[in-house]
């Protein structure tokens, strides 16, 4: 018996594996250097074959369905999926204090789960309560935890060391689809959300790249601002401008060329 | 995993900052006086200016670089500090960099962020601009402004901003979706292409990327 997502676990090893001959990441000078990135060697082959494996198979997946199938039952699908997520909001909300949070998700789900047609619609968000984004992650962040050193995931992509933890929290503890006993089932659904969340990377994708002069550093950048903002329930504290204090010095004079005067001093 | 939908949102935020990020200092002389107002308004205000024009033209929305940058001058270039935003992104290799050096890094960046966002105008809709609470005693000279994007569909997006006051009136000097300061993310990019190649390699990279983006829009 062929199963669907049988095949596409094949496919993916063999994507992996034509990744892995393909070739390896280009790692300039000075590379784990960086305080926030002492595993940058190891990540830039990581993000490297990730792009490859994204390039060979998941972003033209993505891309199909995309194109087959209409917007309105996209967004329908992506409710549904991160319907299924809001016990996974409403326990990290509990975790981090917030038990009103915690209860709004819960009622949230419900509320989506009937009304809104499985999770079709999210009608609760309509109605003046808005989806949380609330992951093991952050809760540990909440705790005091720092991100410690990025980490880029095989497959999954940016990560830290405590968000990492996190994940794996998320993934065996809270998250519903794990708890389905039908396998061939639980695995289709893993399959499609991967899916569904790739195509609603696309839009993303070009402006992205467009602004990255570095792809690698400008993604890792980005994800850890982005995981502080959310700990921070969208109030981090400010950080210090480290160099706001000694750059305002007015310009250096040109260097001295040899077919050119000297600068005359400003007036 | 609700991370990759929250990112998912970065590029209608892009859009919608249409042409907010950016806008040279240079002769920002411009409508001096709705720069003088309190810096929420002021946002407010070049906010709905900005989704209003993008809406209205056709040419905006394909990505129209010529009229991208007109409206950057026109609608923008008076309320943004281009020259601070690029010398916080440098960071500590603008104390070594020339006056031409820096003329031509500022010049270069504000080139790739119209690219980039020519690109996203696109996106924009039905979306609209809210405040969020704003909290600053009337005498701060420098404050962050926060605000949301809401559209009739998708979530809002969180859309800040941070202003310094001026002999000119209020200027913006970063923006920040979603929790992403802009200077913020450039800054080690900056860094890495200065410790590699000086102020010029950084300059050379701006550049080249500027080529290609208009090689890949032409």
């Amino acid at each position: 018996m062929v199963n669907a997502p049988a095949c596409l676990v094949r496919a993916l090893a063999a994507a992996l594996f034509l990744a892995v001959l393909a070739g390896c990441a280009s790692i300039p000078p000075g590379a784990g250097t960086h305080p926030v990135d002492p595993l940058e060697v190891y990540n830039r082959h990581v993000f490297d074959l990730n792009e490859r494996v994204d390039r060979a198979l998941l972003k033209p997946i993505a891309q199909a369905y995309e194109a087959v199938v209409p917007e309105d039952l996209r967004i329908c699908i992506n409710n549904a999926f991160l319907n299924l997520l809001e016990p996974v909001n409403s326990i990290n909300n509990l975790l981090q204090g917030k038990p009103s949070e915690a209860v709004a998700d819960l009622c949230r789900m419900v509320v989506n789960s009937t009304v809104g047609l499985l999770g079709c619609f999210d009608v609760a968000a309509k109605a003046g309560a808005p989806r949380s984004h609330e992951d093991f992650g952050q809760t540990l962040g909440r705790w005091g935890m720092e991100p410690g050193p990025y980490f880029v995931l095989p497959l999954l992509g940016p990560s830290s060391v405590r968000d990492t933890a996190g994940r794996l929290f998320d993934f065996l503890g809270t998250d519903p689809l794990w708890y389905i006993r039908n396998i061939p089932l639980r695995n289709s659904l893993v399959g499609a959300r991967l899916i569904d969340q790739r195509a609603a990377l696309l839009p993303a994708e070009k402006v992205f790249e467009a602004a990255a002069l570095d792809k690698y550093q400008f993604a890792r950048d980005a994800y850890l601002q982005l995981r502080r903002n959310l700990v921070h329930d969208g109030n981090p504290p400010r950080l210090k401008d480290p160099d706001e204090d000694d750059d305002t010095a007015p310009a250096k004079p040109p260097a001295p060329a040899a077919d050119q005067p000297p600068p005359q001093p400003a007036r | 995993m609700s991370y990759t939908n929250v990112i998912a949102s970065l590029a209608l935020a892009a859009g919608l900052l249409g042409g907010v990020l950016p806008a040279s200092s240079a002769q920002a002389q411009g409508s001096a006086s709705a720069a003088l107002s309190a810096p929420d308004v002021l946002v407010k205000k070049l906010s709905d200016d900005v989704l209003d024009s993008i809406r209205r033209d056709p040419g905006l929305q394909a990505g129209d670089i010529a009229r991208l940058n007109a409206l950057v001058d026109e609608k923008i270039l008076p309320y943004v500090d281009f020259t601070k935003m690029t010398r916080l992104a440098v960071g500590r290799g603008w104390r070594d960099a020339t006056a031409e050096q820096r003329q031509a890094l500022t010049r270069e960046f504000r080139s790739l962020l119209v690219r980039t966002y020519a690109g996203a105008v696109s996106v924009v809709k039905d979306h609209k601009v809210e405040l969020r609470p704003y909290r600053a005693a009337p005498t701060d000279t420098d404050v962050t402004v926060r605000t949301q994007v809401v559209a009739s569909r998708g979530e809002p997006i969180q859309l800040d901003y941070r202003l310094e006051k001026t002999e000119a009136g209020w200027k913006i000097y970063d923006v920040n979706v979603l929790g992403v300061w802009l200077v913020e993310n450039y800054r080690n990019t900056f860094a890495s292409e200065i410790s590699r190649g000086g102020v010029d390699g950084l300059i050379k990279s701006l550049v080249e990327r500027n080529k290609a983006l208009e090689a890949r829009t032409s």
